[in-house]
Order: structure tokens, then sequence, then C-alpha cells
């Protein structure tokens, strides 16, 4: 059984007929090759798959692709065209706050959710702000000071 | 600045801190990782894996899961064993090491909870899935050999029982004069037995493979994500009855690897099986959950050991036992053997000791298999050294960092050979301990904990000193029968355009491997950093290599990067001499263009004698060699590792009400010789210090009586987070390799090396006024309070 659905993503209206159970991280990954989301556990602990879905963040993978109905949804790839994540992005790149790469569309998500909600948090609102998502790699020290210095930007 | 070395050249990148030129691409979600690939005519595989710790398969009735919508083809190990031969892991220089063949899918019993015994293929991972649920497996359960302490006791199961016993391996080894110094009357001997959790890597990007088998030009190409491309090309050709050279294997970008994603794994060997089977694209991509129990586990030991030390603080002996449980096989090619025996080879290793016994007893069990994962070994061996030099401390009323200081090696002391029979070539223990205790402000610390103390706040200061094997030769697998290359090649290639094109055996997974051997090619050649491209991971395209594990990547690929591109600027500046009129020794090339070596003055373009020698050749003299591409390998001959040093120091708070640890700083010094990007090397350590921050105090695999996994979903296994973890302050001390002209020597496990034992030292001193002792990781509230005596 397939449900029709019309949502816009990244600014761009989408219609596309899709399984109930389908997880809206899979959709924009299967259905749009928006391939930047990533499904890092599938069960809402690493987010790794966190979207901006209608102004708040949201992890792809706890909610169906039928919820986001008449609903807009930003991933990475849009984030960046449309310069809203350009200032941590540069951060992130000069102090190296992203090693494997593959928590960092949700980190950055995370990042700038918590920067719209307190634009200058010290550096324990930070790791805090952040605690939602896991990092393997870099430890989060960078990734503290990345979100640290584009505070300050 | 310190004098010009070899690697020192007017426009070096070598100590720069430069953004890596591939993080640009992940930061907007433009990473390509396996499971972001599609293929023309792709399927999808999903795994039945067994529900029982150890059970015989009775019969298994796929014929709802074929009629299934999308599927493509279930397949059994009986068929699959038809395809893709079992292997067995075991290295001939492991004397002793046992193990059973292990099969793609588990043929007639399962021998560990997740082992995978039925393929699903079908047209999307869901239905595949769906299909698996439909498969109907009779079973019937065995006894199973879980608890690794019971594996050699008469009564316990023998899970292979060709094999004779659960015993896969066993060394002792003895140097020295252990006896006398424990039996020295005015010594004082302590002692304590250690447990290290079972815990995995989690990278946050599962196992993947594509693999895609194109019956017309009888080629299989695998994408894999995987650190070791080469090695698994040989793998997968032996097994699949194929020619290495008819398989490549490409690793595009890896979501996290650390030691897990560098073995064989049955389900990713079936993946490529079925993908011959059916002549079609085949992804399997694991999820978390099937991950927790297929990806290979690490550190599940038990260690009873002693230190003897004179009342003056004179180390004089350690003697170790230790015991780890393996899961039902030792793991493809690499074994199951080394942790054990990496145990035996490091305890002890900062320290000069008159006497030293070790043993490691490696069991089979019926839990995942564990193999190696991020610092194999060191974690073990270093909270076990660490942890005996504290309670030495304590026992002779000496401060911890004054007995390091009596018993650390000699920095003027080297080359030496230690009692393990390691061979050092040049070490810095103590310059890395005094730098340590200047950065945390020792003194200042401790004045601090006591004022603490004395208002009931109980905080610990720990500090941890450790060795690092890294750059390891052929005396790691390749003597051992493993066609695992300690070997890599890299090829620079001058285009006309004046880029530079640089091919290399060594792999990325986010360390930095490719911003290191363009800062080393840049410089090398003479070129900017933004004219240099890397490829890694495609073993058709990049020379021969091990690819990047054991801490080799800038030691040996970034070595044999540098030849290559010292080859290519002589190369170039025969060219322009002949162009110019001019000696090539009197020219040099900087930023780009051939130059005046004794003035800087530019004479030439690269772009310009690029545009000659591959447009115009006919205007060159005709004997006149035009190679602008060198080729050059490396590998370590002198020593059979390099082996680094360094220093951690953990302080913390501990609730003496709830026992729950609070990280206030850690730090770090370490050695890795020549420091090619302080920056990456910094993220390195301070990573590698967090993984070994959750295995000290949260992450655990732990399983019922009955072998099944009880934390097999990040909801139950623990990860650092952000909020919980402290900052981490990085400093260096530089003793190159004398064996390369780069200098470089590995350091992307000295965190993980060291920070376990800082951690236990620093809780343990801040129990210190209740008596209170803990030394089995993770150190969590619950063993807290019990060492408390409150519950």
């Amino acid at each position: 059984m397939r449900l029709p659905l019309t949502l816009t993503v990244n600014g761009e209206p989408v219609s596309a007929m899709v399984e109930p159970r389908t997880h809206l991280v899979d959709f924009l990954r299967e259905a749009l090759d928006l391939t930047g989301s990533h499904a890092g556990c599938e069960h809402g602990v690493c987010g790794a798959c966190s979207l901006i879905v209608n102004g708040a963040m949201l992890r792809g993978c706890l909610m169906l692709a039928v919820q986001a109905e008449g609903a807009e949804v930003w991933t990475v790839e849009g984030l960046t065209e449309s310069g809203a994540i350009a200032a941590l992005q540069a951060a992130f790149l000069a102090r190296n706050a992203l090693q494997c790469g593959f928590c960092t569309p949700g980190m950055l998500v995370a990042a700038a959710t918590l920067l719209k909600a307190n634009p200058t948090p010290t550096r324990e609102e930070i790791r805090e702000g952040i605690s939602g998502n896991y990092c393997r790699c870099t430890g989060y020290h960078a990734i503290v000071d990345a979100i640290e210095e584009a505070s300050r930007a | 600045m310190s004098e010009l070395s070899a690697v020192d050249r007017p426009n070096s990148y070598i100590g720069r801190s430069v953004p890596r030129p591939n993080a640009k691409r992940l930061l907007a979600g433009r990473g390509q990782y396996v499971d972001d690939l599609r293929l023309p005519r792709m399927v999808h595989v999903a795994f039945l894996r067994s529900p029982h710790a150890h059970a015989r398969i009775l019969a298994i009735d796929s014929t709802a899961a074929k009629a299934a919508p999308g599927v493509v083809r279930v397949v059994t190990g009986a068929e699959m064993a038809a395809v893709c031969t079992p292997w067995v892991g075991v290295l001939h220089h492991l004397k002793g090491l046992k193990s059973a063949p292990q099969h793609a899918l588990a043929i007639d019993r399962a021998c560990w909870q997740g082992e995978p015994v039925v393929a699903v293929v079908a047209r999307t991972r869901a239905e595949a899935e769906d299909a698996v649920g439909l498969i109907e497996v009779a079973w019937e359960a065995l006894p199973a050999a879980v608890d690794m302490e019971a594996a050699l006791a008469a009564g316990t199961l023998v899970i292979h029982p060709e094999l004779g016993d659960n015993l896969a391996f066993q060394r002792e080894h003895v140097g020295g004069e252990p006896d006398s110094c424990f039996a020295d009357p005015d010594g004082v001997v302590v002692q304590a037995t250690f447990h290290t959790g079972r815990h995995t890597g989690v990278c946050l990007e599962g196992r993947a493979i594509l693999a895609d088998w194109n019956p017309a030009e009888g080629r299989l190409t695998a994408y894999h994500s995987n650190q070791a491309p080469h090695m698994m090309q040989t793998v997968f050709a032996k097994h699949l009855g194929l020619r290495e050279g008819d398989v490549r294997v490409i690793c595009r970008d890896v979501g996290g690897s650390y030691g897990i994603k560098v073995h064989v794994y049955p389900d990713e060997m079936a993946t490529a099986a079925l993908a011959r089977m059916l002549a079609r694209p085949v992804k399997f991509s694991a999820d978390r959950i099937e991950g927790m129990v297929s990806d290979i586990h690490a550190r599940d030991h038990r260690i009873t050991a002693r230190a003897a030390v004179t009342k003056d603080g004179t180390i004089t002996a350690m003697e170790i036992d230790d015991l780890t449980g393996i899961g039902p096989y030792s793991v493809y090619p690499r074994t199951s053997a080394v942790e054990g025996n990496q145990v035996v080879n490091l305890c002890g290793g900062p320290y000069g000791l008159r006497g030293y016994k070790a043993r490691t007893t490696v069991v089979f069990q019926n839990k995942t298999p564990t193999c190696q994962y991020r610092a194999v070994g060191h974690p073990i061996a270093t909270a076990v050294t660490e942890g005996l030099v504290d309670l030495a401390a304590e026992a002779i009323g000496m401060d911890p960092a004054e007995i390091r200081r009596r018993n650390l090696l000699p920095d003027d002391g080297y080359p030496f050979r230690n009692l393990a029979n390691l061979a050092f070539e040049g070490l810095s223990h103590h310059a890395c301990l005094t730098k340590l205790l200047a950065m945390m402000d020792y003194e200042a610390l401790k004045a601090e904990r006591d004022a603490l103390r004395a208002k009931g706040v109980y905080r610990g200061i720990g500090i941890a000193s450790f060795i690092e094997l890294t750059n390891p030769s052929p005396f790691m697998y390749g003597i051992g029968g493993a066609r695992i290359s300690a070997m890599d090649g890299a090829t620079v290639r001058l285009d006309p355009d004046g880029s530079i094109a640089i091919a290399s055996g060594v792999t990325e997974q986010g360390q930095g491997t490719e911003a290191m051997l363009a800062q080393i090619v840049a410089g090398a050649v003479g070129v900017d950093l933004s004219r240099v491209r890397v490829t890694t991971g495609d073993t058709e395209t990049t020379p021969y290599g091990g690819g990047t594990w054991a801490s080799r990547g800038a030691g040996i690929g970034g070595e044999a990067a540098l030849q290559a591109g010292n080859a290519l600027r002589e190369q170039i500046l025969v060219i322009a001499g002949a162009m110019l009129q001019a000696a090539p020794e009197s020219l040099d090339v900087r930023g780009g263009a051939v130059v005046d070596r004794a003035t800087g003055a530019e004479r030439l373009a690269l772009e310009e004698l690029g545009r000659i020698v591959y447009f115009r050749g006919d205007t060159l003299p005709k004997d006149l060699p035009r190679e602008l591409v060198a080729t050059r390998h490396y590998t370590p001959k002198d020593y059979p590792f390099a082996f680094t040093n360094g220093a951690q120091a953990s302080y913390l708070e501990v609730d003496v009400e709830t026992g729950f640890v609070t990280l206030l700083k850690h730090w770090c010094v370490e050695d890795c010789g020549t420091v090619i990007n302080p920056m990456l090397v910094d993220e390195q350590i301070r990573g590698g210090v967090v993984q070994g921050l959750g295995g000290a105090l949260l992450e655990h695999c732990v399983y019922s009586p009955e072998g099944q996994l009880l934390t097999g979903s990040l909801a139950d296994y623990l990860l650092p987070m952000a909020g919980e973890m402290p900052d981490i302050a990085v400093a260096h001390v530089e003793t190159p390799t004398k064996e390369s002209a780069l200098g470089a020597k590995g350091a992307g496990e000295a965190g993980t090396a060291g920070a376990p034992a800082a951690v236990q030292n620093a809780i343990n001193d801040a129990l210190r006024p209740f008596g209170a002792r803990v030394f089995a990781q993770p150190f969590t509230p619950a063993r807290i309070l019990t060492a408390l005596g409150k519950i």
C-alpha cells in the first residue's frame, strides 16, 4: 500500500507515493537522493539523521514520511545551499571538528538549533546542546570549539 | 623553529595545521558512503541471524520467504558453501593458535547469537527483512560455553570438538629474574585482579558493502566500508575462487572504522558471493541492532597481576596472567590471539624492570567474536601496568609522579631492548611526564584536591605513562603467512596544468590521511597545497599497500609519498634544466614554479613545463627523459615496530553517595616523532582519548548466562556524549624515527592506550580516603558503590 505525500524539501515542492512504514530519513535518502542525512542507529539515539522539520530539529528515523505531510523539511543539502549554516561549516572546517563526517550533517543541525535558541552559549551549554548527537571520532572537544567560534562570528 | 631537517623545504607544509581538503565535501553532506551508492539492477540482502548462543540447525523452511513480495533469492549455508569457501583465522608465528573453519553462513550449527544463517535478497532492504521474518528454522538449542573463566574447566562444553578443547592460544614469556625479585625479603609485593569490559567500536556508519559481479568481464567490484582494500581483494579472490587481479575493492568515504572495518565478516563475504551467484549488484548495510552482535567485540580480559617494588621506590618486576575470551572463532585473517599477545608484549613497557613474566590464555566461548579494535591490547596493558605502579607508590608512601620518575626508562638510554623483547629506537618518557605535570600544574591540582577532600568533595588525579606500537613491519602479519602488506606505495604525477595527483595505498577514514599525503607531497614537489589531489582506497588505481591500521598511515604511507614527491621534483628539474640551459642542481621547485635555487627567482611555471612536455615534446632534446610521474614504496626494515610513548592524566570527581564519576579535565602529552599536521594529530589524540574513556566508564557488552547480548541497542550500550566528556589538553614531544626521512611515527591509538589507566588511577585516588579501589572496567556507579561498601 502506498499513500500520497506532499511536502516541501529544501524549499522545493515534492509529491510522492510512499509506503506508510517508510521513515522520513529513508524517504529523503532513497526517494529524493538526499543522502547527506545518515541513518546511524534507526532508533533515535545517535542523532545522525537530525533534520529541521517545520523549524524544529527532529530525528528522521523517528518520524514516518507520511507524518511530514504538508511539512517544510530542511536537510544538510538545503541548509548548505541556502547559506544558513555557512558560518558553522566554516568553523568546523577550520577547527577540524569532523573526522569521518558521518555524524556531521546531524551535528550541524543540532549546532544550528542550539545557536538559534541561544546565540552565545557557554562551553557547558554547547556540550549539553549537542548531547543528543553522537560523534565517535572527535571526542567532541573540537566540535565544541567550532560552535563556540561560530557563535562569536 | 628547530634547524632544517630533510623534510623542511621553503614551502613545506610539514608542521602546519591546514584544514583537510576532503572535509568541505563531508560538511556539505556530499560524502559517498557505501549506503549512498546505487547501481543499476541493485538488490539488497538481509540476514536471518541465530537467536541462540549455540544451536543446531535441524531444518530451514524458506517456502514463504521465497514467495514474499520482492524476493529474488533465499540462500542457506549449504548453498553458500558451494560458492564461498570457509576460512580459518590462524597465523603461523602465533605458535599453537588454533581455530575451526568458519563459513559465510552457518551450515549445521550456529555458535553465537547474531551469526548469519540464511541470506535473503530482495528488491529493497525492507522486503528482504520482511522475508527473513517468514523463514522457519527448526533449532535445537545446545548448551553454551559463555563464561571465559570456565572455558577450560572439566564439564564445560567444547565448542569445536575436533580441536580437543576451548583453548585457542597460550603464550608465556619470561624475561630477566622475576622470581628472585618477588622473593626479595626487603621488597614489597602489590597485586590486583583487573577486568576490562568487553566492548566494541560502534562506527556511526555501520559495516556496509555493495558487491557487483560482472560475468562479461569476469570481475568482482566491491564498494566496501573498509580500511584495507588490498587485503580484502586477496580475501574475496581466495574464497570466491577468483584471481586477485579480477577483484577490485573501492573504499570511498568510510564512516568510522577504528579497527572494526579491517576484518573478514561472514555477512560481507556472503554479500560478495551473492553478487556472484546473481550476477547483479547486491548491497548489505548492517543496521545498528545487527551490528552490535556481528561487529567484532574486543577487550574481554581478566588479568591477575603483581609487582615487586623496593622500599626506596624501584619497581623490580611484574608478573601478569591474562585470560581472554574471543568468541567461537579466531577472526580471519588477523586472528583473535593478537590482543592477548599484545598484553604479554606491552605490560611494564615504559619501565626498566629486572624481571618480567607474562602469560596470556585465549579461549573460545559462545559470544560474538573479538578481534583488533583501536589500540589493540594497549589500554589493557596500560591499565594493568599503571594500576600496579600506583599500588606500589601507595604501598611505600611515594607520590605517583615520583615513582614514575624513578622507574621510567631514561630518555638517553636508547636504543634499548626490554625484557619483553621489544626494541625501542628512541622514546621520551621523562620529557613527556615533565611536560604533562607542568601542563596540569600538578602541585596546584594536588593542593586543590586535598583542600576539597577536607570539605567532603572527593576528587582524584590519575597519571598513566604508556608505549604505543606503530608503523608495523612484516613482523606483524606477513611473517605469519597473511597476505597483508606492510609496504605501501605512492604515485605522484605532474599534470600539464601544473597540478599534482597522488595515489596512495594507505586509506582515509577521517583521520586525515589525504591531508597528510597532500601536505607532504606539496612540500616535496614544491607546489601550493590547493594544486594537489589525492586518490586512496581503490585497488585498481592506487599502488599496492596495506591500508590504514596500527597507526601506520603517516609513518609508512607518508614516507612513500615523500620519496615519490622528491623523485618527481628531481625529474622536473632535469627537464627544466634542459629547457633553461641550467644545471638541475642550480634549480628548485617552489610555489608551483621552477626557480633559481640561490635567488628564488622564478624561471619557469610548472604549467609551462607541463605544456611543453605533454604537447610540444618535439622541441625538447631527443634523449631527454620525460617522466613526470614517480612511484616509491616504503616498508620499515630496521625495527619491527616504531614504538611511541606518552603520558596522560585525568582529574575527576567521584560522588561517593551515587558512585557517579564526573570527568573534569584530561591531559595527554605524546611523542609520535615528526608531527605533520598538529591540528589533525591533536584530534586523533582527543578522539582516541574519548574512545578510551568510553571503555573505562560506559561501554560494555553485557551477556546473560545463556549468551544473549543484553546491551544490543544504543539505548542499552552507553557511548560517551559531549555533555559528560571533558576538555582534553594535548601537547607533544618530538623524537623523529631515524628509519625514515619523514621521521613520523603513528598517533592514532595513543589516546585510547592511556586514557582508561589514567581514569582508573584517578578514581582510586579519589576513593583513597575510604580505602576503596576499583579495577574492573567499566567503572560504573554500581561498581564504585560496591567498592565503597554501600551496596
